[in-house]
């Protein structure tokens, strides 16, 4: 007799793609924000489950802030083109060059700057709908949000007032010049996405790997050295075996010591870790509102 | 099975992991933050940034202890004020099973969100502050759970500490759910005396209640039964994408339309028969196509795209169904509703409605009566249907739509109302089942 089960994996599988295609059926020119990073390869895949033989129904979107690991952008780039989906690239430099993304004095990261770059793009392509990677476990303010998150006309999140969502009904109606942003990876977990990944033996950037890096110790954080941290005069460059657990802009994420060199490596890493996934990410850590109050302006 | 079972294994077994969804609901004070904080920092599953973030909070308002609520209140405007605005969701896993807990709200102008936090649940916890027993809001939340057919319901006695522990107490407030219960569509209920706070029976059982016998909290979510909340009778696919290649460089693919959708409800099999709605023509299932390859059957909640026999007008919105247990095909509809708007409902209004993958316009034509949630009496012709309210109505939609009852599906038995303008999503509907259903007449389907 066929067992008519389906495990936590297929579970959330079959919930992302049934949103994919809702957004599919429901959106005149939706987009997917696709970075490179661990979770956007998972919605790519799902992209695949939802509208496979079909070409994507959408363009890729990336906001390059211009301090991306060099390694993303290379697997960014190859993937999109593995795929046969359009890619765009709008660059927070371009961005500051036509004004349209302002300078705070001494300000380094990129980081409050993609979000003028991201809505000057979805202005431009007159996008209605951005599916995007995020998780509801990756922070306490993400932990509010809906799969459908509906953004007025500035882009801007209401915490107070979304819209219910009930069962599998998502209320994608728009008014000119709003916005949705839809994350169908909401109930996936850290653990979720890399057995994800190994189930489906897809590929990730190699700096998810344990590999040799030259880094310094900045706030309790092994960054690693380049041209944007260079060393300050006191601090002593270590040479590490290290890895990237989640990745963020080349100045503020930081590196954790590890051997892992798999993916089945990395699933027991996280099994045994003691600390979260965005505890290695400093622009979380800035307060206790950081990503709230980064969402109400239009993050994603 | 006999030789099975004396077979040894060749790979290792791995027992497939479940999800289990459950929502937290009671009122203010009551403790929910505070217990699903108990249940993440009891079970392990808290980082310690986690921690470290807790402890730099707690200064503030903690008094210097620890205030595990701040764990699930996300917003600024929440700890400052100490409450739970919105539906927070957490996520956490012991060896047995994977959990989604919806932390739901208890204020009475939200309760909006608990109908959102609580309508994929399996199971609901209802917190009840042992000093106060039921209050309204215990009722109105037991009663929403019972109109979502939530299949587990778990009374979760909160505060026993602060009544000294009575086993008397705590069989009153039994007494008070069980005078009400009977009511309500509730198959399987639990009462669990506890201390969120100190963490008495929430993982690890409690020295302070040798009188009971049950389980912990945890003990309980790990191992209630929750085999298929799914409905694997009657086939039903709501289409939500017509999938056709454009300019395929695999000639195969030149002439491919499939109908991509989730299937909400039964098993569909290559080669078998069925039915199109609105279209009303019958065809054969030549092909389940997914990305993974071609299967010969598929089931609930699966996502495929099915390859039909013949050409049939099917787009979005369409229904594809399996001859048997055949569904509602009305414009006049009979519901359930949850109204979640500050501007109330009256008869004569017209929304958009949303049910699968179809929305259509609506009139709402009667209000039939509303549910006195402290009563749990229905009250015949109500002039209106405010915020929270929950109600009977009659709708009569511009197309008809093709539906099965709530009860036997939760799927195709829901909707929910959008304000038209505002594009605010103003109700959850449950319909009520169809009083006739599509008929088979001589191999041919009459509506």
């Amino acid at each position: 007799m066929t067992s008519y089960h389906l495990d936590h994996l297929q579970h959330l599988e079959t919930e992302a793609i049934h949103i994919m295609r809702e957004v599919a059926g429901e959106f005149e020119r939706p987009a997917l924000l696709f970075s490179g990073g661990k979770d956007s390869i998972c919605l790519l895949r799902l992209a695949e489950k939802a509208f496979r033989p079909s070409d994507l129904p959408m363009p890729l979107l990336n906001v390059d802030t211009g301090h991306h690991f060099p390694e993303l952008n290379e697997f960014r780039d190859r993937r999109a083109t593995q795929l046969g989906a359009k890619l765009i690239v709008r660059k927070v430099e371009d961005a500051i060059a036509q004004g349209i993304a302002t300078v705070a004095p001494g300000e380094i990261s990129r980081n409050r700057l993609q979000i003028p770059t991201l809505l000057a793009a979805i202005e431009e392509f007159r996008f209605d709908c951005c599916i995007g990677g995020a998780r509801r476990d990756e922070e306490k303010a993400r932990a509010k949000e809906r799969f459908f998150s509906f953004r007025d006309a500035f882009g801007q999140w209401d915490p107070k007032n979304q819209r219910p969502e009930i069962w599998n009904l998502y209320n994608g109606r728009l008014n000119p010049g709003e916005n949705m942003r839809v994350f169908p990876l909401s109930n996936w977990t850290e653990m979720d996405v890399w057995e994800y990944i190994q189930r489906e033996k897809l590929e990730v950037p190699s700096i998810y790997f344990s590999h040799q890096r030259s880094c310094v110790r900045r706030a309790g954080q092994w960054l690693p050295v380049n041209d944007l941290v260079p060393p300050k005069p006191n601090e002593e460059v270590r040479d590490l075996v290290v890895r990237v657990r989640t990745i963020g802009d080349i100045i503020s994420t930081g590196c954790v010591e590890s051997p892992a060199s798999t993916v089945a490596d990395i699933i027991a890493e996280i099994a045994a870790a003691r600390v979260t996934e965005r505890g290695s990410r400093a622009d979380d850590k800035a307060s206790e509102a950081a990503m709230e109050d980064r969402k109400k302006a239009g993050y994603f | 099975m006999f030789t099975e079972e004396l077979m040894p294994p060749t790979t290792p077994v791995t027992v497939p992991i479940d999800i289990l969804r459950f929502n937290t609901c009671g009122s203010v004070d009551d403790g929910k933050s505070t217990l699903i904080g108990r249940l993440l920092y009891d079970s392990k599953s808290l980082m310690e940034d986690q921690i470290e973030a807790l402890e730099r909070s707690a200064d503030i308002t903690g008094g210097g202890q620890i205030n595990l609520a701040n764990l699930t209140d996300g917003l600024r405007a929440e700890r400052e004020q100490g409450i739970t605005i919105d539906v927070a969701y957490r996520y956490f896993a012991t060896p047995r099973r994977k959990f989604i807990i919806a932390d739901t709200p208890g204020h009475v102008q939200y309760t909006r969100n608990m109908v959102t936090g609580a309508s994929n649940a399996n199971l609901s916890i209802v917190l009840v502050d042992a000093r106060l027993g039921v209050i309204e809001q215990s009722r109105r939340h037991t009663a929403i759970a019972s109109l979502l057919r939530i299949p587990h319901l778990v009374v979760a006695v909160n505060k026993m500490d602060l009544v000294g522990w009575s086993e008397q107490r705590f069989l009153e407030i039994r007494a008070q759910f069980e005078e009400f219960l009977p009511r309500l569509d509730i198959k399987d209920v639990k009462f669990i005396p506890l201390s969120a706070l100190n963490g008495d029976n929430v993982v690890d059982p409690s020295p302070h209640t040798p009188w009971y016998a049950g389980p912990t909290l945890l003990g309980h979510l790990e191992t209630v039964h929750i085999a298929s909340d799914w409905n694997l009778h009657g086939f039903r696919m709501p289409v939500q994408w017509v999938n056709r290649p454009n300019n395929p460089t695999d000639s195969a693919l030149h002439d491919f339309r499939g109908f991509s959708g989730q299937i909400a409800g039964g098993i569909v099999r290559v080669g078998q028969k069925v039915l199109t709605l609105p279209a009303g023509v019958v065809t054969t299932v030549k092909e389940i196509w997914t990305y993974d390859g071609a299967v010969q059957e598929a089931f609930c909640p699966q996502s495929v795209t099915l390859v039909l026999a013949d050409d049939i007008d099917i787009s979005r919105g369409s229904m594809i169904i399996g001859p048997d247990y055949l569904p509602g095909f009305t414009t006049e509809l009979h519901a359930e509703v949850c109204w979640m708007h500050s501007r109330p409902l009256q008869a004569g209004r017209k929304y958009f409605l949303k049910h699968t993958t179809h929305t259509v316009q609506v009139i709402v034509t009667e209000l039939v009566n509303q549910l006195k949630v402290a009563t749990l009496e229905s009250v015949p012709n109500p002039a209106s249907l405010a915020m929270n309210d929950i109600g009977e109505i009659r709708l009569r939609t511009a197309k008809p739509i093709v539906f099965d009852g709530y009860n036997v599906n939760r799927l195709t038995g829901s909707f929910i109302l959008i304000e038209q303008g505002t594009n605010a999503t103003v109700a959850a509907g449950m319909l009520l089942p169809p009083r006739e259903t599509v008929k088979s007449e001589n191999g041919d389907y009459v509506i």
